[in-house]
């Protein structure tokens, strides 16, 4: 099997002063799953993007089954055999399954006749694959993990023989991420070539042949996967050796600096988003919340925040109630010793219009230090900006550059150093590492725990598995807006995953 | 047997004022369901009732007249999409300004031909449309109730009448049992997933716009051919608005727009009806307050009535690819 599938030449790529992809080379052998791995911003999905047609490379040239192909656009992409998952679904939400696998394959002018095909060949696609999906749902009444089956029908319906995924498993449960590669392994025994873009290291060692790594814009190394390691992929992603796992010691618990009693929070429509859900928060401890994205985690840190109003139940900060569910304060609380790093930093956390300086008082813009009688004292905010810079690390170090402009890591950075260097009792943390590339994670992580080492209580929520379980010293695991359950960091990844899932949860709670 | 009489009078001025708003409303279902929000639909159907008077008036062909209308009308359609798909502007902008431009433009090209103040000459026979009586109108009259039904409500109406109701289902079927229209919905919720699967989101959303050009033809050419015999400036009196408000309240379904045309043409008959009548306890209201009703109705049925109308959602968002 040394057949090559998929040869690039030369791809070069610029989008204005943004090089995104260097001088690629990148030999796929059919039959193969290989994967891609590099950190945000590497220019991973550029490279894929040349190869579906949807950008154009500047330089280059694109070999399938080694004849050279020029692909324009999708449709010669298609035509040549290559079908893509994108990371964000490219479905129609309020289609049904069908119509979206239809789309832009209809056969005919009237749909009737190539409905009553398409249903007949999705059915010999489910068996053939066992790729279950009811044709007629539709798309936003199912699950992602189905949803992300829609995509991979979408391209088997194209006769796809070489499938691209970009991010496959970002929005996946443990179990379904398994499921996925279950299926990808299926695709691969029919003879399917299989690139997967992933910035998870785990992911390349459990499914992929044969890994390349790129790092800034470049295609730094190929290796057979058998033959490397973690340790070897990470140095090369950023270009030196990092630490996977942070360094903590023992925690020393203190007193409840945040306890949390019956919180139930409903959403504009009624919905029950958080039901009922208690735990507290000692000083020096770090508490991690796991949880696939939307299982009541967000509202809950809102609602912590002051930012979203509770429907019944108590918040005590440092000993005193906080009023959650009548008039929201933030700011109030704020004073009170509580810190806030939203999980969305472009809405929430920073205004990404202003200046770094302006971001990095954001919310404290009232405090004396800042002011000069009625008016904001400029020079005085500009040094403390500057004091950040240098002891975040934020890079570029200036302090005048429109915040729009900084990478996700440094933005984040700039969250962080205002939050952090208030010196809060309480510091609740949503997604911390969210868009973030390696080299800056560990930082972040190292933060986080210094933090803790100084007596502070964090409350951290991520849906990364792994930083909660290297983070913290307790975990609690929501699903469907409840705490189904609390683990000590030493749980294995199964078993989260199934709390996760809420297979296990429903068993515990039965107890 | 007169308040049936009343009736029967009244449905058939209700149909009579619909056909614009059924026109122009189908034609905002067709780009606005592709993504593109288009608030000049007034000044197309004032642009096209302008070029069919002006045209009708010299050729003296009631034929050349709605061709007329038709290219014009796709012409600012095009405008609009040149705007708003290819240099990606803002929708509304673009909309208004076409308003503007046409409203502006009737008036003086108007005067400069034809010295009327802006109108366009009285049309004759032949340069205008003519109703048209159905097979046996005249024999079914004498009938109790089915007879007025047929002879007086359906029967007497102009072609363009009847193409505006034949227009409904047949824009339900090429929205939704056509590859075009599946395509032309999907771009409208979602561009990413058209382009995806390697179809143009540019040319689709262009056939759209020029959709909605050929039915927005219709509308203006029925104003001045049909209803009227000539263009006369601003003849469209917010009609364009009120078949934007009626496609909203139909939340963008091709029959619920017919029902929403029929309620707002009503209300617009019954206005004029009841202009000059006393009314029971109110006694004589002013003809002002009558002509504001219709208006003041869709006010209120917009903001209590519609609940939660959602707009195709790619709606008014140029496709830019991503990055």
């Amino acid at each position: 099997m040394d057949n090559i599938a998929i040869e690039l030449r030369g791809i070069d790529k610029s989008f204005g002063p943004v090089h995104a992809n260097k001088d690629i080379n990148l030999k796929v052998r059919k039959g193969t799953i290989h994967g891609i791995i590099g950190e945000n911003g590497a220019g991973k999905s550029t490279l894929m993007s040349i190869l579906y047609g949807f950008y154009q490379a500047d330089s280059g040239e694109i070999f399938v089954d080694g004849k050279p192909a020029s692909i324009r656009d999708p449709n010669t992409a298609i035509s040549v055999g290559i079908g893509m998952v994108h990371q964000h679904f490219m479905l129609v939400e309020n289609f049904t399954v069908l119509e979206n696998v239809m789309l832009g394959a209809e056969d005919s002018q009237i749909l009737n006749k190539g409905i009553a095909k398409a249903r007949q060949e999705l059915k010999r696609l489910e068996k053939e694959y066992a790729l279950e999906v009811n044709p007629d749902a539709l798309i936003e009444e199912l699950p992602v993990g189905l949803q992300q089956r829609v995509e991979i029908l979408k391209a088997l319906y194209r006769r796809a023989d070489i499938l691209i995924l970009d991010e496959p498993t970002g929005v996946l449960t443990p179990a379904e991420a398994d499921h996925l590669f279950r299926i990808l392994g299926q695709l691969k025994a029919q003879g399917k070539t299989i690139i997967l873009i992933t910035h998870k290291l785990r992911e390349i060692m459990a499914i992929t042949d044969e890994v390349s790594v790129m790092r800034r814009g470049e295609m730094v190394a190929t290796r057979t996967t058998r033959e490397t390691s973690v340790e070897e992929l990470a140095e090369l992603m950023v270009g030196r050796r990092v630490l996977l796992r942070v360094e903590k010691g023992e925690a020393s618990p203190g007193d409840v600096k945040l306890a949390v009693e019956g919180l139930t929070v409903k959403d504009s429509r009624g919905v029950t988003m958080v039901d009922d859900v208690s735990f507290e928060v000692r000083a020096g401890e770090i508490v991690g919340i796991a949880g696939v994205a939307g299982n009541g985690q967000s509202e809950l840190l809102e609602a912590i925040a002051g930012i979203r109003r509770a429907t019944s139940g108590t918040v005590l900060l440092n000993g005193r109630s906080v009023d959650v569910t009548g008039h929201r304060d933030p700011a109030e609380l704020r004073a009170r010793g509580l810190a806030h790093v939203p999980e969305d930093r472009h809405h929430v956390g920073l205004v990404l219009k202003f200046e770094e300086s302006e971001n990095a008082i954001l919310g404290y813009h009232n405090d004396p230090r800042y002011l000069k009688g009625a008016f904001l004292d400029i020079d005085a905010i500009r040094k403390d900006a500057e004091e950040k810079i240098a002891k975040y690390d934020i890079r570029p170090p200036n302090a005048r550059l429109k915040t729009a402009n900084f990478s996700g890591g440094n933005q984040q950075k700039i969250v962080l150093a205002r939050e952090m260097e208030r010196g809060p009792d309480v510091l609740i943390i949503g997604q911390p590492t969210r868009g973030v590339d390696v080299g800056a994670i560990e930082f972040i992580h190292k933060r986080i725990i210094e933090m803790r080492d100084q007596g502070k209580a964090v409350l951290l929520v991520s849906v990364e598995l792994d930083e909660i379980r290297s983070l913290s010293d307790r975990i609690l695991v929501m699903f469907a807006g409840r705490v189904v359950g609390e683990r000590s960091p030493e749980a294995t990844e199964g078993e989260l995953g199934l709390l996760m899932a809420g297979v296990e949860g429903r068993k515990e709670a039965a107890e | 047997m007169d308040f049936f009489h009343v009736l029967v009078v009244l449905l058939e001025s209700t149909i009579r004022v619909s056909v614009p708003l059924v026109f122009a409303a189908l034609a905002g279902l067709f780009t606005e369901r592709a993504g593109v929000f288009d608030i000049g639909l007034e000044g197309k159907m004032l642009g096209a009732a302008f070029a069919a008077g002006a045209v009708a008036a010299v050729t003296q062909s009631v034929w050349m007249g709605l061709l007329a209308a038709i290219l014009i009308s796709i012409l600012l359609s095009l405008v609009h999409g040149y705007a708003s798909i290819t240099q990606r502007g803002n929708q509304i902008v673009s909309g208004v300004a076409i308003n503007f431009i046409v409203a502006g433009s009737t008036v003086i090209l108007g005067e400069a031909w034809f010295r009327q103040g802006g109108r366009t000459p009285a049309l004759a026979e032949g340069a205008r449309f003519q109703t048209i009586n159905l097979p046996g109108a005249d024999a079914v009259r004498e009938v109790p109730v089915l007879g007025p039904i047929y002879a007086d409500l359906l029967s007497g109406h102009f072609l363009l009448t009847y193409l505006a109701f034949a227009m409904v289902p047949a824009s339900w079927w090429i929205l939704y049992r056509t590859r075009f229209g599946l395509r032309l919905r999907a771009v409208g919720e979602n561009p990413g997933a058209v382009d995806t699967a390697g179809i143009s989101v540019i040319w689709l959303r262009y056939r759209a716009v020029i959709c909605c050009g050929i039915l927005c033809g219709f509308a203006g050419a029925y104003l001045s051919l049909a209803m009227t015999a000539g263009f006369v400036k601003g003849m469209t009196a917010g009609k364009g608005y009120i078949a934007l408000a009626a496609l909203i309240f139909a939340k963008w379904r091709p029959k619920n727009v017919m029902f929403a045309c029929l309620l707002f043409g009503f209300l617009d008959a019954l206005a004029i009806r009841l202009q000059g009548t006393p009314l029971p306890l109110v006694g004589q209201v002013p003809v002002q307050l009558m002509q504001a009703l219709p208006y003041i109705l869709t006010v209120i049925l917009l903001a209590g009535f519609i609940g939660k109308a959602i707009p195709p959602k790619a709606g008014g968002v140029p496709y830019v690819k991503e990055r």
